[in-house]
C-alpha cells in the first residue's frame, strides 16, 4: 500500500518537475526544478531497494552536478528570460511525431513483454543475507574492478579538462614564458590600484 | 501492486520529456539539463529491471552511467564557459559556422 502511494507520488512529482525544466523560460527555475527532480528520482531508487544508488544519486547529482551548474550559471546572465525563437514548423512536426512514436512504444511494450522470457542465467544474483551497499561493493570490487578504475581515470581526465577549459591562460606555460608571468602580476596590481 | 511495467512506463515518460527538451531547446545550458533528464530516465529503467529480476547488473550499469554523466557535465560546462567568453552567447544558432 505504501509502495503504491509512494510510487504515484514520486512519479507525478518527477514528471511535473521535469516538465518545468523543459518548458520554462527562466534558467534559474529550470535549475531548481532539475535539482528537485533529481532528489525525487533517488526516492525511486530507495523504493527499488537500491539504497546505495539512491545515496549516490543525491550526493553526485544534487551535490556535485547541480552545484557545478549553479557555479557555471554565475558566468551567464540568468536574470533575464531565455529567448528562444522556434520558427520552423518542421521542428514542431518532428517533435509531435517523435513523441507519438515514443508513447506508442510505451503503451505497446507491456503486451510485447508478456511473451518475452529471460533465458540466460542471472549474471549477478543478489547475495542472500547482505544489504544492498554490501552486495554492490562485493560485485563492484571483484567483477567490475577494471571498469571501476577506468571510471576513476575518466573522472580525473574530466576534472583536469574542466579546470583547463574554464580558467584563464592555462594553455600557455608560465615557467617557460617569464613575460606572461609579469603580465599576470601586473594585471593583479592594476586591479588593486583600481580599488 | 506495482510491477516492472509501471516503472518502465514512468522511465519512458521521463525519457520522452527529456527528448522533447533536447529537440526544442536552443539555449546550450538548458540543452544540458535535458540530457541529464534523459540519463536519469534510463537509470530508473535499469534499477527497476535489477530489482524485478533479482540481479545487480542493472544497478552496476546505472552506477557507471552516473559516473559518465558527472564527467560529461565537467567537460561540457568548461566548453560552454569558453564559448560564452569568446562569443558572448550560448545560443545554438551562433554555432552555425558551416551553415549546415
Amino acid at each position: 500500500m505504501y509502495e503504491l502511494i509512494a510510487f504515484y507520488l514520486f512519479s507525478g512529482l518527477t514528471i511535473a518537475m521535469f516538465l518545468i525544466v523543459v518548458l520554462t523560460n527562466n534558467a534559474l527555475y529550470a535549475m531548481s526544478a532539475l535539482a528537485a527532480g533529481m532528489i525525487l528520482i533517488s526516492g525511486f531508487f530507495f523504493l527499488l531497494n537500491a539504497d546505495f544508488l539512491g545515496v549516490v544519486q543525491i550526493i553526485v547529482y544534487t551535490g556535485a552536478v547541480m552545484a557545478l551548474y549553479a557555479f557555471g550559471m554565475m558566468f551567464l546572465d540568468t536574470t533575464q528570460d531565455v529567448k528562444e525563437d522556434i520558427g520552423s514548423s518542421k521542428l514542431i512536426y518532428s517533435l509531435w511525431i517523435a513523441s507519438a512514436i515514443l508513447i506508442l512504444i510505451m503503451v505497446g511494450a507491456p503486451f510485447m513483454s508478456e511473451h518475452l522470457m529471460l533465458d540466460a542465467p542471472l549474471d549477478n544474483p543478489v547475495i542472500a543475507g547482505a544489504n544492498n551497499p554490501q552486495a554492490v561493493g562485493v560485485i563492484l570490487f571483484t567483477k567490475y574492478l577494471v571498469q571501476f578504475e577506468l571510471a576513476a581515470v575518466m573522472l580525473l581526465v574530466a576534472m583536469i579538462a574542466g579546470i583547463v577549459l574554464a580558467s584563464k591562460k592555462m594553455d600557455q606555460s608560465l615557467s617557460s614564458n617569464p613575460k606572461l608571468e609579469e603580465e599576470l602580476h601586473r594585471e593583479e596590481f592594476d586591479v588593486k590600484d583600481d580599488k | 501492486m506495482i510491477t516492472l511495467t509501471h516503472y518502465l512506463v514512468v522511465s519512458a515518460i521521463l525519457f520522452t520529456i527529456g527528448m522533447v527538451g533536447v529537440i526544442r531547446r536552443k539555449n546550450l545550458l538548458l540543452l544540458f539539463f535535458s540530457t541529464e533528464i534523459l540519463l536519469n530516465a534510463v537509470n530508473i529503467g535499469f534499477v527497476a529491471v535489477a530489482k524485478f529480476y533479482d540481479d545487480l547488473t542493472g544497478q552496476m550499469f546505472a552506477f557507471f552511467i552516473i559516473a559518465v554523466a558527472a564527467s560529461e557535465v565537467a567537460v561540457g560546462l568548461g566548453l560552454l564557459i569558453l564559448w560564452y567568453r569568446r562569443n558572448g552567447t550560448i545560443d545554438l544558432d551562433s554555432m552555425q559556422k558551416m551553415k549546415g
